[in-house]
């Protein structure tokens, strides 16, 4: 996995962006202004491993900030703001602070926020939790292959939930998406 | 036909709507924070309804192939009320994102002291975040009132072409145009403007820095009516480039003055603006 000295390394050269990091490390507040921008003032380009630009550096700026500024991010973000801080949760120094932020992101209607909740972070969510996010992706048709540790965690009680869904869909006649499909087929076979 | 509308507000409206004007053209808006009918009695009411409108319903909007920026402000009626106006210390977050393209709405509604004080720390704010400004004009007193926005417009130092008036009519447009403002106009069922009215205002004062909304939000009002409005002008012999200008290019121009209008995943939009298919800064 993409590691903060990985995204140090790659944006090493982006003097834009050093400059502000010190800043941060300054004056923790001066985050909240220029998490916002970091498209703007740093790029959009895309770099290795799934990460732009404004991601890796958005990563980076929560990393030299406290605790309360990362929620703060979170809870002042725009939905790319939100996806981001969603995306650094693994790599940042905050134990299960986020966590409240990965439910959150699962009480929205916002596909794109759903699945950014159910990456590496997710392993810290209680397992009722964690069911009812996978169960919510695949109602909202949210694809199953980008949740973190899929196979190793579906369980019984996931299945059983699986089932129901997928009996509810073809009492109304509805298709079962094949990925949820697949997965209880494999559950059954285990 | 290509519309961009410059100021509706969505959250009030069905996704009906969003289908209806999908089919008709509308390609682009823009959202500005307004009052709902409901007053507000806090800041905590604002920022959730600030998320909403770069968050939730640029989601929705995209849902329709539409795209959806936002203006962020303090309002001028809840200016008023002191359990509101500490919002006014959050807006600066909120002014940095990438889908926030002016402050707005600000203005007068009955011109007291608090709404004086807020337009001006508002236009402050639109200069500190290079921003432009929507300006909302009273429906009350509209003639004193018009006066006394460009009066503090022209106090505050903002390039009055980073401005755009709202709402104007008849009565007001002269005065707007000498100033150098751009001319929104709100065209509504039986209020405001009407498409007839709106084209006989462009034949006497030209299509320069016209921008035409629906101005569409929870009260009786019609997201259509920039559409009627095209086929007005259309019907009255204006050429296809003109309508053009109004509905489209002119408030491309007007809001990518922030450097942070993004078309760049708009369809059929078939042209470019300054040359340049990607508007936001630093492209």
């Amino acid at each position: 996995m993409t590691t903060l000295d990985d995204l140090r390394t790659t944006l090493a050269g982006n003097e834009r962006l050093t400059e502000d990091l010190d800043r941060v490390r300054e004056k923790p507040e001066a985050v909240g202004g220029l998490f916002p921008a970091a498209g703007r003032r740093y790029g959009r380009e895309p770099l290795t491993d799934g990460w732009t630009t404004d991601e890796a550096a958005r990563a980076l700026l929560l990393a030299g900030s406290p605790t309360e500024e990362v929620l703060n991010a979170y809870r002042y973000g725009d939905t790319a703001e939100k996806l981001a801080v969603l995306k650094a949760l693994p790599l940042l120094p905050i134990g299960d602070d986020g966590v409240p932020l990965l439910e959150d992101a699962l009480r929205t209607n916002d596909t794109r926020l759903v699945a950014a909740a159910l990456g590496p972070y997710a392993d810290r969510l209680e397992p009722d939790a964690w069911r009812q996010a996978v169960l919510k992706c695949v109602f909202m048709g949210v694809p199953l292959a980008g949740v973190h540790r899929l196979h190793e965690r579906a369980d019984a009680p996931l299945k059983d939930m699986l089932r129901a869904f997928a009996a509810e869909r073809e009492a109304a006649g509805r298709e079962v998406p094949l990925d949820a499909r697949n997965l209880l087929d494999e559950t059954q076979e285990a | 036909m290509r519309i961009f509308d410059p100021h509706i507000h969505m959250t009030s409206r069905t996704t009906d709507d969003y289908q209806r004007m999908a089919d008709s053209g509308v390609r682009a808006v823009v959202e500005p924070a307004f009052w709902l009918g409901q007053p507000r009695t806090g800041p905590g009411s604002f920022t959730d309804y600030f998320d909403s409108i770069i968050g939730w319903e640029p989601f929705r909007a995209s849902q329709f192939g539409i795209r959806h920026h936002a203006t962020i402000a303090l309002n001028p009626k809840e200016a008023n009320d002191p359990r509101c106006r500490p919002v006014l210390d959050l807006l600066p977050r909120y002014l940095a994102k990438d889908g926030v393209v002016a402050v707005g709405e600000i203005g007068y509604d009955s011109m007291t002291p608090a709404e004086d004080e807020a337009f001006a720390a508002q236009l402050a704010l639109a200069l500190d975040h290079e921003l432009p400004a929507l300006v909302h004009t009273p429906h009350r007193d509209k003639a004193r009132g018009l006066q006394r926005s460009l009066d503090v417009v022209k106090e505050s130092g903002i390039d009055p072409g980073r401005v755009a008036l709202d709402h104007l009519n008849e009565v007001t447009v002269a005065a707007a145009k000498d100033a150098g403002v751009w001319l929104g106009f709100s065209i509504y069922p039986d209020t405001k403007m009407s498409p007839d009215r709106m084209v006989a205002i462009l034949r006497e004062y030209g299509p320069e820095r016209v921008l035409v909304n629906s101005a569409a939000d929870w009260g009786k009002s019609d997201p259509l009516l920039t559409v009627r409005t095209a086929e007005a002008m259309a019907k009255d012999g204006f050429s296809e480039d003109d309508v053009d200008r109004v509905l489209w290019r002119n408030p491309v121009e007007f809001y990518a003055q922030s450097g942070r209008l993004d078309l760049s995943d708009v369809t059929d939009t078939g042209a470019t603006f300054a040359g340049n298919s990607i508007l936001r800064g630093g492209s």
